[in-house]
């Protein structure tokens, strides 16, 4: 089997992708989603919020998706449901083998371009090794949304939420409006990790405590969980002894970050950033492997859907473009650095001759910064640095992404070798 | 007196300041400062005096391809009217079909706001 | 309701005596007081099969690991599980250590092991490329394999089953009688009587043998705590690195796991309470320490799940097995800790013989030894992946992206004889959420998958068996504040 284009998952990221693909004009495109239906993980989060950027108006998740359905509906844009790709072979042509599998059988499909949209996980208990028993009631934040809002189930009575990532708190409010307690949500940082209206309007609307510098230390309950221990913990992130307080609970709710998911991508030969897990990608939201794009959760993990369709939007119009355009001779291109507070940026190469007028770049930074300098500057090879942008901010945290922007015309007259500097200045 | 609160509006999460007087014993926003939109400003005001939200829930489903469907208010109702309208959904079942954006529950709770549907269940 | 010889202990030592006395005609049965076999020490463990250098030459640990390691590569085979002869090594940090290992070989020598050798600087290195660079000696044992602690446990009770072993689950023996014939048993679940007992019970077979035997024997549960790592690592060794014993304790292990996990652990710690198995802070700070000695780099970021198991150490450190002088008639397999998985065919062989001789019991004739399990999708190549497929369908549906298993594999393992009733069951046949998502994804799948195959309700899936329902009610049931 021969197509265009592949996409690997049928999510926001895939969807957008498909679809600016398609509209940039290539149409043989072949959407692969492992799930039952188009859409992945916005049919579990039933919450409003989504789209503001998008659409201009408040969203849910399923309605956000259908949006999106529709637009590929729309362009008849083909897709496999219940489909998992095994493995993404780069092919001495150029072209890329896709293995995929369903209950109809083993495809092979020959892509000349092929989109990594696979979104990202939750990081697991085990992943935090937090010491105890093993029993049951212990679930990652979104196992959970998936019982209780597409299954209609719910894990437990008595809850404590481990992490403030937004699907945590987000579950905070759900379970409590499904008749649940939830005691408490614990915070390992001394900031939150998910997003401020969200602590406002999921927790404080519902006198659910954050408790900061506290983490989990002890699971009690052999068969199933009975209770957990929490513990403040000092600046080094160690538990602070006396500090102990038993929660009696039935459920632990585990929301502590996730990962892109990328075995796919690194066996495809694919570079991955060891900051965000993701693929080290150029303003084309290109991979190492030429050909291969990434855009959404398996890139970087995103705050907001509406980036995620704004980023995939960009992989499928260039996944399209490198399918029209058979000269794939490699484009000139300077290296983003990150210094003071910025952890990372996406892209990490721009290609000036490659790239829009205007390119967003996204970052986040490692600490809370207060009365923050963001600076953008251009490092040129013999030691010049030439400021190109600079911003303030009041507060910039690591639960929200940021954003900043390159002018092609900036960096259009930079000789080869020049480095672009992203930095965060502020009060830590 | 001086309010500070955050507005929900978007992600950003502006943190607004809002000057509020008592007048004839209800509360009255005089001015709003550190937003960025005028949403923010809208939200102050609101939070203050009368505070709402959209609520978000599943209702059961039966005969369809999924054991519940999500609902929401079809715009925001009083904060404290939450676990009111939750109590009306709790004894709500519906029959599949249901499609995105059908009303499931008119008036819920006597807000004068729909329970409509927010996915298509078939 | 009268047997022949009644099994307590549903671990692999249970499983493997059921399974060898299953070629003698007779009325067997096992219980389990857990809801499924392998749900005690067998869980917790290493999944080493041992040279045999170890153990004192004449003791039974000695020749039990000796006989058993070298029954493992043909048992793998004829009950279709995975067993790689990795080959171990036994490290040492200074010339100290040398001496010591010199013991090892010769005691290993005069256990029969074969192909031990010393090696010496940067020999070492060359054997093991990650290996520390303050390895200065090491024993290296080729014998030396790995097998899935689970795979072998579920294999040898499918077997036993098919052969006519009857396995009772959730049956906890709360006591023992000697009859005028036999033994009374009494269970939660009624009172049963018996010609001959197995004690096969763990960290509990103390509890057993001194209901019906004057000379008492004690059990210390022994605490380990294990690390394990996302297979990306998995290849950071192949061989099993044990460290010297030293003053400190014994030393923690580095190993590569029969499924391509890297492993670490376990500490030792005594304890008294025979359910203490979970895990402590300063446990798995301390494996983490002291495995790092052994490697260049240990990922410790790779980490994705930590348990803890209790061997069952007796006092008089040596595995006590066969009649007790004063209860004839009831059989001991107790004080079972490691080289206990190495052990576990030999000691099987062993007590069943010395049953099927006492109770007169005649071989089968129509004892199957072999046993099979739908093969796993990620071991098939691409051609056997198509054809499993247009057979069975359910081939093509990956449940378990991690692991990539699909419902067929997930349905064979709920209906094997001996099959899986709750997630664990079938995470640990299947290895659905083993992966690195420990479950997040798989757990709603698989629990639509339980219900369908064995007709339960969400409030009946359990993670392993009665009181660990991993759901409470249905939305709406509870009313809000």
């Amino acid at each position: 089997m021969k197509t265009s284009v592949v996409i690997v998952g049928g999510g926001p990221a895939g969807l957008a992708a498909a679809v600016s693909c398609y509209d940039a004009g290539v149409k043989d495109i072949l959407i692969l989603e492992r799930d039952n239906c188009l859409g992945g993980i916005l049919n579990q989060c039933i919450h409003n919020g989504f789209g503001l950027h998008t659409f201009k108006e408040e969203l849910t998740g399923p309605e956000y998706a259908a949006r999106y359905v529709a637009m590929a509906a729309e362009r008849e844009i083909p897709y496999k449901l219940n489909t998992m790709v095994l493995n993404i072979e780069p092919q001495a042509d150029g072209t890329k083998l896709v293995t995929a599998v369903n209950t109809e059988g083993l495809m092979e499909i020959t892509a000349e371009a092929v989109v990594l949209a696979m979104g990202c996980r939750e990081r697991p208990r085990g992943a935090l090794n937090i010491p105890g028993f093993r029993p049951a009631g212990i679930y990652s934040a979104g196992t959970a949304q998936r019982f209780v809002n597409i299954d209609g189930v719910m894990p437990g009575k008595r809850v404590v939420i481990l992490g403030s990532g937004d699907i945590g708190l987000i579950m905070a409010r759900r379970m409590t409006l499904e008749g649940a307690k939830v005691l408490a949500v614990a915070e390992l940082m001394p900031y939150s990790g998910g997003l401020k209206r969200n602590i406002v309007q999921c927790l404080n609307d519902y006198d659910i405590p954050l408790k900061l510098s506290t983490t989990v230390t002890k699971i009690h309950g052999q068969k199933h969980l009975t209770g957990v221990t929490l513990q403040k913990v000092d600046e080094r992130r160690r538990p602070i002894p006396g500090t102990e307080e038993y929660y009696d609970c039935d459920t632990l709710l585990l929301s502590c970050g996730l990962l892109p998911e990328n075995e796919l991508s690194s066996q495809a030969g694919v570079q991955l950033s060891p900051v965000t897990s993701g693929p080290v990608v150029t303003s084309s939201l290109e991979t190492s492997v030429p050909g291969v794009f990434a855009c959404g959760n398996v890139l970087h993990v995103h705050d907001l859907v509406d980036y995620v369709s704004a980023e995939a939007s960009t992989a499928g119009k260039h996944a399209a473009e490198y399918v029209c355009n058979p000269d794939h001779t490699e484009a000139r291109k300077l290296r983003l650095r990150t210094e003071g507070g910025a952890r990372y940026t996406v892209p990490v190469y721009a290609e000036p001759e490659k790239m829009e007028p205007q390119l967003k770049v996204y970052f986040r930074v490692g600490d809370v910064y207060k009365n923050a300098v963001l600076t953008v500057s251009a490092l040129l090879p013999d030691g010049e640095r030439k400021e190109l942008s600079r911003k303030k901010k009041n507060v910039m945290a690591p639960g929200e992404m940021e954003q900043v922007f390159l002018k092609k015309d900036d960096l259009l007259p930079l000789p080869a070798g020049s480095e672009i500097i992203v930095k965060v200045e502020g009060n830590a | 007196m001086i309010k500070e609160l955050t507005c929900i509006n978007c992600p950003l999460g502006c943190s607004l300041r809002a000057e509020v007087e008592i007048v004839d014993g209800n509360p009255v926003v005089t001015s709003v400062t550190g937003n960025t939109c005028p949403r923010g400003e809208a939200y102050a005001k609101k939070e203050l005096t009368h505070p709402t939200r959209i609520i978000t829930s599943t209702v059961r489903v039966h005969g369809g391809r999924l054991a519940a469907v999500p609902v929401k208010t079809a715009s925001d109702i009083p904060k404290e009217k939450i676990f009111d309208v939750m109590e009306v959904l709790r004894g709500i079942d519906v029959n599949a079909p249901v499609h995105l954006g059908d009303v499931v529950v008119e008036n819920v709770a006597g807000t004068g706001v729909a329970i409509v549907a927010t996915r298509t269940v078939e | 309701m009268q047997y022949d010889v009644i099994v307590i202990g549903g671990g692999v030592i249970g499983c493997s005596i059921a399974r060898e006395l299953s070629r003698y005609a007779g009325k067997i049965a096992l219980f389990e007081r857990e809801e499924d076999v392998c749900e005690g020490t067998s869980k917790a463990n290493s999944g080493i099969v041992h040279g045999g250098y170890d153990a004192a030459p004449g003791t039974w640990k000695a020749k039990m690991n000796v006989a058993g390691s070298k029954m493992m590569a043909a048992l793998a085979k004829e009950l279709d599980i995975d067993y790689k002869q990795n080959g171990s090594v036994v490290v040492a940090f200074s010339e100290d250590g040398i001496p010591h290992l010199k013991e090892l070989l010769a005691q290993g020598v005069a256990n029969g092991v074969e192909g031990l050798e010393i090696l010496y600087g940067e020999d070492c290195q060359k054997l093991i490329p990650n290996l520390s660079d303050d390895v200065v000696a090491l024993l290296n044992v080729p014998s030396g394999g790995i097998v899935c602690p689970f795979s072998l446990t579920y294999a040898m009770a499918d077997n036993a089953a098919v052969n006519g072993v009857e396995f009772c689950f959730e049956t906890e023996v709360t006591g023992i009688e000697k009859a005028e014939e036999g033994y009374v048993i009494a269970t939660n679940r009624g009172t049963f009587t018996t010609r001959a007992v197995v004690n096969a019970a763990g960290v509990y077979s103390d509890v057993f043998h001194n209901m019906v035997s004057e000379k008492k024997i004690h059990i210390t549960p022994r605490r380990g705590q294990y690390c394990l790592m996302d297979k990306v690592v998995g290849g950071l060794v192949k061989q099993t690195i044990f460290q010297l014993p030293t003053k400190l304790g014994k030393g923690v292990l580095v190993t590569p796991t029969a499924h391509g996990n890297l492993m670490i652990g376990p500490n030792a710690e005594n304890l008294e309470d025979k359910e203490a198995v979970f895990t402590t802070a300063e446990g798995l700070e301390d494996i983490i320490r002291r495995a790092s000695l052994s490697v260049k780099s240990l990922p410790t970021r790779q980490i994705i799940t930590s348990f803890a198991g209790l061997r069952a150490h007796g006092d008089q450190h040596d595995f006590v097995l066969g009649e007790p002088e004063d209860a004839p008639y009831f059989f001991d397999a107790a004080a079972i800790e490691s080289p206990g998985l190495s052990s576990a065919p030999a000691i099987g062989v062993y007590i069943a013989e010395l049953a099927a001789e006492k109770l007169e019991l005649a071989k089968k004739e129509n004892f199957v030894a072999e046993r099979h399990i739908a093969k796993a999708f990620h071991q098939m190549t691409s051609e056997e992946r198509k054809a499993a497929i247009a057979e069975n369908p359910a081939y093509g549906n990956i449940i378990c992206r991690c692991e990539t298993v699909t419902e067929a594999e997930i349905v064979d393992a709920i209906h094997r004889p001996v099959g899986a009733k709750s997630l664990d069951g079938i995470k640990r046949r299947t290895r659905t959420g083993m992966g690195r998502c420990q479950a997040g994804f798989c757990t709603p799948k698989v629990t639509e998958i339980l219900r369908r195959e064995l007709g339960l309700d969400y409030e009946e899936i359990t993670k392993t068996g009665k009181g660990s329902e991993i759901l409470d009610h249905r939305n709406k049931e509870v009313a809000g504040k």
